[in-house]
């Protein structure tokens, strides 16, 4: 057996191009018809559905909201109405976003969406949640206002209890405003781009019944 | 194995497909989503309340703030009785053998009476001959005698007055407390002590963990913070300012501070309030661990089936089958 090279003609039989095999990999695993797909099971048409996708539409608006706000520097939206804007975009994104992740959640819940070889999806989704509020708290802490001192100052004591705090201080405005601009935000977009993807390749669950059970 | 591809073609087989269209779905959600947000920034804002400084403190609240640097001398505050990772005045919170905080030691050393009072007093005499005599007289004076009039004063401090920004206490055997504690509020009031606090021998800092801890040591921030309706007995730090929805996705996290055993000074195997940080973060550890294992744990990953929401949300995917029943 040959392979087509993308440039036409043929490769020898078990090329070594790492470059051949990872695009191999990726149309045999998501060809593009499983990651656009312009058609589903009719089940799909649930209003459930619709949690999952206004998630990302949050997150979208989190995310832009929040690139302006870190590239006008953390004391910009205390003084500018401009500013203010950003923040209040940026804050109701937020709320949006937990509300919408949450009850995308429970519909999964509810749905069994782990069935059939779909566990790790729900397992890289709930890693995403918690990472999310890792990523909210961070964000808290680094509003320099008085919310952002209480929280502080209540915070340090669950994470020095457990140890956390020698490591992750929440009183470090510098150490936390790092993570929540830069690491933790990476951290959540790389975990539900990986969710996304685990979707498309499995597909949307059937319905409970119809293989008889909710098991794994 | 075969490709998922072939799988998710199989898996479908005899299902019927119908149109859909992903990304004009993305965009209205997009669309829609942001509108929203606009909408509720526009409407509602968001919370933006001035922190505390220290200078604030001060002259808000001086006999709070020269009690707190009184306990930090005296070794008698939160801060100076901490533990790790400030100090080793205690191990800090533990269950049975569990003990993080002390596993971890004291990697980010805070001496209370040193940081917030002495050292910033050492500065502020630069000048003052008169501050500088009252320091030596501390410095050279015994245990026993500071102990005496730290004693002396932390009672008078109960009964004292302001007047003209400065604390007044009744006359009494106080040595150079006095004296120093008038040059520290002078300092703090002038907003000296909130950047000698925060001093590292560099030009730039983001690190605000001793004055935060300072002022968590006062009642004047908790003060505040119990008018804003804030604080721990009204579900504590997933509270906002104002009307604001703070961090609600902490409720199941903030709950159990107001639950047995946690709200409990006798508490159930050795979980009680004292330890209650330590146990809750393990319980939360744990319930998030299951949540996250759902698909392998029997019972709960058996309720949705027990439980016929399902029905509802493909109630299209389950109608045919009641006529089919029917007929």
């Amino acid at each position: 057996m040959s392979a087509t090279s993308s440039l036409g003609g043929t490769t020898p039989e078990k090329p070594n191009s790492w470059t051949l095999r990872l695009r191999q990999a990726i149309d045999r695993h998501l060809p593009m018809d499983h990651l656009l797909p312009d058609r589903q099971p009719y089940y799909v048409g649930s209003w459930v559905y619709v949690f999952g996708v206004v998630t990302i539409a949050a997150l979208v608006w989190v995310v832009v909201s929040g690139v302006v706000l870190s590239f006008m520097g953390p004391q910009w939206w205390h003084d500018s109405h401009l500013g203010k804007f950003f923040n209040s975009l940026h804050f109701w994104s937020v709320q949006l976003f937990f509300i919408f992740m949450v009850l995308h959640l429970w519909g999964q819940y509810f749905m069994a969406g782990w069935r059939q070889g779909r566990a790790a999806t729900w397992l890289i989704g709930v890693v995403t949640f918690g990472i999310s509020i890792l990523t909210a708290f961070t964000g808290y802490l680094s509003q320099q206002n008085f919310d952002a001192q209480f929280i502080a100052i209540n915070a340090k004591d669950a994470m020095n209890s457990a140890g956390v705090g020698a490591f992750f201080n929440v009183l470090n405005f510098g150490q936390m405003y790092g993570l929540h601009v830069m690491l933790l935000p990476i951290g959540v977009t790389i975990l539900v781009a990986v969710h996304i993807v685990l979707v498309r390749v499995r597909g949307v669950v059937k319905p409970i019944d119809s293989e008889g059970g909710s098991r794994s | 194995m075969k490709s998922m591809g072939a799988t998710q073609e199989e898996y479908y087989r005899g299902v019927r497909m119908a149109p859909y269209d992903l990304l004009k779905e993305l965009v209205f959600a997009l669309a829609g989503v942001g509108v929203l947000a606009v909408l509720i920034s526009l409407v509602l804002s968001s919370p933006d309340v001035a922190p505390v400084t220290i200078a604030t403190w001060a002259q808000q609240d001086p006999v709070d703030l020269v009690t707190t640097a009184t306990g930090e001398l005296a070794g008698s505050t939160t801060s100076a009785g901490y533990g790790p990772p400030y100090n080793s005045a205690s191990e800090g919170q533990s269950w049975g053998p569990i003990a993080p905080q002390k596993w971890f030691g004291a990697r980010i050393p805070i001496d209370s009476a040193n940081s917030f009072v002495m050292q910033p007093l050492q500065r502020a005499s630069f000048s003052n001959t008169d501050l500088g005599a009252a320091l030596s007289a501390w410095q050279g004076a015994s245990a026993d005698q500071q102990s005496k009039w730290l004693d002396a004063y932390t009672k008078a401090l109960a009964d004292a007055t302001v007047t003209d920004g400065k604390v007044v206490v009744a006359t009494g055997e106080y040595g150079p407390l006095p004296l120093m504690m008038s040059n520290l509020l002078g300092v703090a009031q002038a907003g000296g002590l909130d950047g000698l606090l925060v001093i590292n021998g560099r030009f730039y800092q983001t690190d605000y963990t001793q004055p935060l801890v300072f002022m968590g040591d006062g009642e004047y921030l908790a003060g505040l913070a119990d008018e804003a309706h804030l604080t721990g007995s009204l579900w504590g730090m997933m509270n906002e300012t104002g009307s604001y929805p703070g961090q609600t996705w902490l409720w199941l996290y903030t709950m159990w501070y107001q639950v047995f055993p946690f709200n409990s000074d006798t508490g159930f195997i050795g979980l009680n309030a004292d330890n209650a940080d330590l146990g809750i973060i393990i319980l939360m550890t744990l319930l998030t661990a299951a949540l996250a294992l759902v698909p392998f744990i029997p019972i709960l990953r058996d309720i949705p089936r027990w439980i016929p929401i399902h029905r509802l949300i493909w109630r299209q995917y389950y109608a045919p089958r009641k006529v089919a029943a029917r007929t």
